[in-house]
């Protein structure tokens, strides 16, 4: 039992590693899309649990509400939407080159593997600087939010531009008279 | 047992390459799509542990624009999907290739 508390931060870390990595792949390997996008929101959350433990209590907020909550309705909205009507279960992998390509991600794997075990780093530093703002000691949201708007105010800026781009694009797109409708001949926008 | 950064950048190796191996060899664009959700949360797990090793707040406002980035990406790759479908009447990514004709 005192094993236990005393190693409460490590156990929770490997649970929750094993379950995130669970449902990573659930992602790559269930075959109806449905199944895929929960295990998806299992690796979420999962991912939230980690941030947490690394004292970013504001970025795990954001991942749940933006990621599990967010893009996970957009992801099956359209699911739902789309009808598949060819594209059957057995049919969920690209047959060819499936070998291959797990050849491929072990071998990166691996390399990066080696590139961790080569660095060298030691535990973990404190914690002081992520939940200060000056000599004061106040949350992590004050934290990261005085950061963001003094020193990161112009990328913060230059990233509202690239949502709005994404946002036009994606009504372009979704447009019923849209340059991609038709038959493939007579682009025209 | 002191989980250190290596802990967490084995994590997030794991799960980058399954969702690189997710992108190769999945047939559906919508899930091609999730597996590179995958990805950036790696890439996300990765700007976090490194942040609290080196204790530094910078690390966390990337990983505040990588959120976004992946927000807009998903907005893209969702209509994209949308007009595929209006297209050819398909989400399989190897069904998709109007280009090559």
């Amino acid at each position: 039992m005192e094993y236990l508390i005393a190693n409460f931060g490590a156990i929770l870390f490997y649970l929750v590693a094993v379950l995130a990595v669970a449902g990573a792949v659930g992602v790559v390997t269930l075959r109806s899309p449905v199944h895929a996008a929960l295990a998806l929101l299992e690796t979420f959350i999962m991912v939230a649990v980690l941030f947490v433990l690394r004292h970013a209590e504001f970025l795990a907020a954001v991942q749940v509400l933006v990621y599990a909550g967010g893009i996970m309705v957009l992801y099956l909205f359209v699911i739902m939407l789309v009808r598949v009507k060819n594209l059957r279960p057995e049919d969920a992998f690209l047959s060819g080159i499936a070998p291959l390509a797990v050849l491929g991600g072990v071998l990166l794997g691996a390399l990066l593997a080696l590139g961790i075990l080569l660095g060298t780093m030691a535990a973990g530093a404190g914690a002081g600087a992520l939940t200060a703002v000056g000599e004061e000691t106040v949350g992590n949201t004050e934290a990261v939010g005085w950061l963001l708007y003094t020193k990161y105010l112009v990328p913060f800026e230059v990233v509202s531009v690239v949502l709005l781009v994404a946002m036009i694009g994606a009504i372009v797109f979704g447009r019923r008279d849209a340059a991609l409708t038709g038959s493939g001949e007579g682009v025209e926008l | 047992m002191i989980i250190t950064a290596t802990h967490y950048v084995a994590l997030s190796l794991i799960l980058f390459c399954l969702g690189l191996v997710g992108v190769m060899v999945r047939r559906n664009f919508i899930t091609v799509l999730m597996s590179l959700e995958l990805m950036f949360n790696a890439v996300n797990l990765n700007l976090i542990a490194f942040s609290y090793r080196l204790d530094d707040l910078a690390g966390q406002v990337l990983a505040i624009f990588v959120i976004t980035v992946a927000a807009a990406e998903v907005a893209i790759g969702l209509g994209l999907i949308i007009a595929l479908v209006r297209l050819k009447d398909t989400v399989a990514l190897d069904e998709a290739d109007v280009m090559r004709s």
